[in-house]
């Protein structure tokens, strides 16, 4: 007895640990940050809670059951027909009435939480173009003429509704924090509506397999109060500042043109209007490089343009052949576009 | 009822032997056509699979063990758990369960072999050329990398410009011919050919949820096909079904693939129930309480299973009033799952539970498989759906029922069945110990992956960053892969071991019910020197005598003389098996290995664009399909 006690224990131990591990960390679906992926979480702790009871009871039985055992009990035509009564019961009690019982809340609570989140109320929401590639996201605001990339700036309190297509094959836009996935689907538009209720910054990933890189194609849902949002916006919707006359910044601009980086790249109010490739005409004001793969600092940015696939084997972007000193240009042109 | 019969008469057994064994050498292997044989085939070429799924599994284990990894490149990490799901599901799991069914349903119901002996072997030799092509792109350096279900049009010409879909596509097709031919086979067999007697109440509830399964292979198995077929044309003539800027659809393949795909799930999960009412049956000396009600949750979750495809697609973006339909019908699949689950705890109650591994694997297959059906009730949920789904959650989800529901089960059978299939008995303390392990490794490895999902691990990622604390749970899985796949090593290696060093069994070790133990261990070629008649649903338990007339009996008895040598049984009515008929099956033959050979050779001809070869293979088909069909050695 005792040492079964000590499993039990043991066990538990065990479970309240992987528990504890489970909430350390960035926590994605357990820590919401909308209604939407709110009460989704409610819905899970219900389901949950439900699954427990059923649990519990299940394996109560089962255990009862095996340590039952009576062969008295088995004897007999008549033992043997009270018997099969007693086991039908068990059969139409636990296999249907118990689920029947289980599933008729959880169905209504299902179909409720569903109606809710495709419940549209209040202000009409921001509309926010997503665009999927093989592996980054195209991020445009066609309200505000602005185009980015991987990071998408949204007011907080206020609904926005990502309008997702694809160029190439099927991707799936997942920011956990703040709403179920939903796919892009190539010659469809689906939509995807959440608001944030907390300002901050919500990693989102790729969750439909699209190919190599995959796993490198993330997300970031930047949420703001509405002032800075605004001021975001009228900052991106700007075209890119002239690089200072006679640094070595501009001296990377033509780089920038002649080795080909333009063929891919557009930065508005410049000749560079390539649209294979991100928007690069704010690239410095973002938070990651290469959909998330690497933090922005001039280090990692160097270390991305000379060979991307160092970080992101697999991306389309080719490794480049510049001259250091080319390379450095670039560079510190890539460091002005803010 | 069965007569127990002591050690056949030498002149009939010799006669009876004569008339049904196959050949000896080389010549009589690649000839072979009884169902037996054609069995254990499939179900050793599958555990072979096992372990090449596994080591894939291991493998894609190590590359996640922690943050930014790089044991395996993108590329390899993409081609390894695309094979690993494709070599569970179509080289493991569905062959394992026909092979089972192949051997033991005509024992269990009486008959000498299969309807069409020489499809079965044609079948074989299908799954096994498709298992060797697919895992051939291995050799080639061409592997599939678009995940088990291969999703348009990341699978299309455009984005998998390799041959690597090609031999995906074109192994998973000749697995599939040898699954819908097993199908045709298996419910012609449990219809037509049942003992006299043996009517549908009497069926043993392996042999049902195997009717049940061929049927639903039957029908999931050429959509599939279908689809397949529409993609190998994108793919070589560019016709495009799937592409969306040339008027196709992506979303059809979605549709296409789980019609099949959902079904696929139950084509498993049913014959692995089969199985657990037969161990349980067996290890606890009751009949399985409540047979009506759990023969009819067999066939209502045959037939649901169809109407639940779009539970896989709750994302694509499709109407509100679809995805609650879909969630409800999904919903009311666990009611026959849980008829069936307290059906046994119910036998286990009234009955006396001896605790020898198969009971083991029963006991962790019912609280595995239980949580695994919350999960599935949970991911039901379109709401909830939106987080779990192509997330770890969903991995984790799946693996509860396939291992849990499916391969617990596969395992108990195997150590239920091992006495009939070789009569030697595998190691008693070895075997428990092997399914602890396993248990514990189970759990330790699919548990931590719920957190990982809900944390926001989407699937299919071959690393993530480290500042996410991704690292303890995965390390953790992959520690607890390592102790599964030892316990899976340690049962294998157990039979392994039995085959040749375990204990002579006697012939019924676990005083079990069914007609399969009736026989020597192993079986006889031709099964059984008389033909059983049957009088109840136990036909070792039950001490009625059947009731037929003199003259049926009469007829029967004499199927113990073979007439001219040749491969006699009888056949029976469908409904209350009275006997019809007594007609004659063809012998071995190598002709469905040439057939597979030559069909196998088309296939590559396609793949490797080189028509002559594809041509050359298609005519060799053709031939040996006329040969085939101009004698079918029924006569000798």
């Amino acid at each position: 007895m005792s040492r079964r006690r000590g499993v039990v224990r043991g066990a538990t131990v065990v479970v309240l640990w992987l528990l504890l591990t489970a909430c350390a960390g960035e926590a994605g679906a357990w820590q919401p940050r909308s209604r939407q992926a709110s009460i989704v979480l409610w819905l899970f702790w219900v389901m949950l809670g439900l699954a427990a009871v059923v649990f519990v009871l299940v394996v109560a039985l089962l255990v009862r059951a095996a340590r039952a055992g009576d062969p008295a009990g088995v004897a007999g035509d008549a033992g043997e027909q009270a018997a099969e009564r007693r086991a039908r019961r068990l059969v139409l009690g636990g296999g249907v009435l118990l689920p029947v019982v289980v599933l008729v809340p959880l169905s209504i609570a299902t179909l409720t939480v569903a109606a809710s989140l495709s419940h549209r109320v209040g202000p009409p929401a921001l509309p926010i173009e997503v665009i999927g590639h093989q592996y980054w996201w195209e991020i445009r605001y066609p309200d505000h003429g602005v185009v980015t990339a991987n990071e998408i700036h949204i007011p907080g309190g206020t609904p926005v509704e990502l309008t997702l297509t694809t160029e190439d094959v099927i991707h799936s836009v997942w920011v956990p924090q703040l709403s179920g996935k939903v796919d892009m689907i190539p010659g469809e538009v689906t939509e995807l509506r959440f608001e944030a209720d907390t300002a901050g910054t919500y990693l989102g990933q790729c969750a439909e397999l699209c190919g190599l890189q995959h796993a490198r194609m993330r997300l970031h849902v930047v949420a703001e109060p509405l002032d800075r949002f605004e001021a975001w916006v009228a900052r991106q919707a700007e075209p890119a500042a002239a690089p200072e006359p006679g640094s070595r910044a501009e001296a990377g601009a033509e780089v920038f043109v002649e080795a080909g980086c333009a063929a891919c790249h557009t930065v508005r109010g410049t000749g560079a209007a390539g649209e294979l490739g991100p928007d690069l005409t704010h690239v410095a004001d973002r938070l990651y490089l290469g959909a998330g793969t690497l933090r922005n600092d001039r280090g990692q940015l160097a270390g991305w343009v000379a060979n991307p696939h160092a970080s992101k084997p697999g991306a389309l972007m080719p490794p480049s052949s510049l001259e250091p000193e080319e390379l450095l240009a670039v560079v510190d042109y890539l460091e002005t576009l803010r | 009822m069965t007569e127990v019969l002591a050690p056949p008469r030498r002149t009939v057994h010799q006669a009876l032997d004569d008339a049904w064994s196959s050949p000896p050498g080389l010549l009589g292997f690649l000839s072979a056509v009884n169902h037996k044989q054609i069995g254990l085939r499939f179900v050793w070429t599958a555990v072979a699979f096992l372990f090449v799924g596994g080591i894939e599994a291991l493998l894609v284990r190590v590359q996640l063990a922690r943050a930014e990894n790089d044991v395996l490149s993108p590329e390899t990490y993409n081609q390894l758990f695309t094979m690993h799901g494709t070599t569970m599901m179509f080289l493991f799991a569905v062959p394992i369960l026909e092979g089972l069914a192949m051997y033991l349903t005509p024992l269990q119901i009486g008959t000498r072999d299969m309807p069409f002996p020489r499809l079965n072997a044609f079948g074989y030799w299908c799954y096994l050329f498709g298992g060797v092509l697919l895992n051939w792109s291995l050799v080639s350096g061409s592997v599939p990398d678009g995940g088990w279900f291969a999703y348009t049009p990341l699978s299309g010409p455009e984005f998998s410009p390799s041959r690597a879909l090609d031999f995906w596509l074109i192994g998973i097709t000749l697995v599939e011919i040898a699954g819908i031919l097993g199908a045709v086979e298996l419910i012609v067999l449990l219809l037509k050919q049942r003992a006299p007697g043996m009517n549908l109440a009497r069926i043993p509830l392996f042999c049902w949820s195997m009717l049940v399964m061929a049927t639903m292979m039957l029908i999931a198995f050429p959509v599939v096909l279908t689809a397949s077929l529409l993609l190998e044309l994108e793919r070589k003539v560019g016709a495009p079904f799937y592409d969306a800027a040339a008027g196709g659809n992506p979303l059809l393949w979605q549709h296409l693939f789980w019609i099949f795909g959902h079904p696929e799930v139950y084509i498993m999960l049913t014959p692995a129930t089969g199985i657990v009412s037969a161990v349980v049956a067996a290890h606890t000396g009751r009949r399985i309480v409540a047979y009506p009600l759990v023969v009819a949750a067999l066939i209502s979750v045959g037939i649901a299973s169809f109407g639940l495809w779009v539970h896989h697609m709750f994302t694509v973006g499709l109407p509100q009033v679809v995805l609650g339909l879909f969630a409800v019908a999904s919903f009311a699949i666990a009611i026959p799952s849980g008829v069936q689950i307290f059906a046994w705890i119910a036998t286990i109650w009234e009955g006396v539970p001896r605790w020898r591994t198969p009971m083991w694997f029963v006991m962790g297959f019912i609280v595995t498989f239980v949580l695994g059906g919350f999960t599935g009730v949970m991911v039901a949920s379109p709401p909830f759906d939106g987080q779990a789904h192509d997330s770890y959650f969903v991995v984790a989800h799946f693996h509860y029922v396939l291992i849990g529901g499916v391969v617990f089960p596969i395992f108990a059978g195997l150590h239920h069945w091992f006495p009939t299939f070789t009569g030697r008995l595998p190691n008693e303390r070895v075997g428990r110990a092997s399914c602890g392990v396993q248990l514990v490794g189970f759990h330790i490895t699919f548990f931590p992956q719920h957190l990982l999902g809900l944390q926001g691990m989407a699937r299919r990622v071959y690393t993530y960053a480290e500042d996410l604390g991704w690292d303890a749970l995965n390390l953790v899985s992959t520690a607890g892969s390592f102790v599964f796949g030892a316990g899976v090593t340690l049962f294998i290696g157990n039979l392994a071991w039995a085959r040749r060093r375990g204990p002579r069994s006697p012939r019924d070790p676990w005083t079990a019910d069914t007609l399969e133990w009736s026989t020597t261990a192993p079986p006889p070629s031709y099964n059984f020197v008389d033909q059983p008649v049957v009088s109840g649903r136990s036909p070792q338990w039950d001490r009625q005598a059947p009731a037929f007339d003199a003259q049926t009996l009469e007829a029967l008895a004499a199927l113990a003389h073979p007439h001219r040598g040749r491969r006699e049984v009888v056949r029976t009515s469908v409904f209350d098996a009275r006997p019809e008929a007594i007609f004659s099956l063809p012998g071995p033959s190598v002709l469905p290995l040439c057939a597979a050979l030559a069909l196998s050779v088309a296939l590559t001809g396609v793949l490797v664009d080189w028509w002559p070869l594809a041509i050359g293979g298609a005519a060799g088909f053709g031939w040996a399909l006329v040969a085939w069909l101009n004698g079918n050695g029924a006569h000798r």
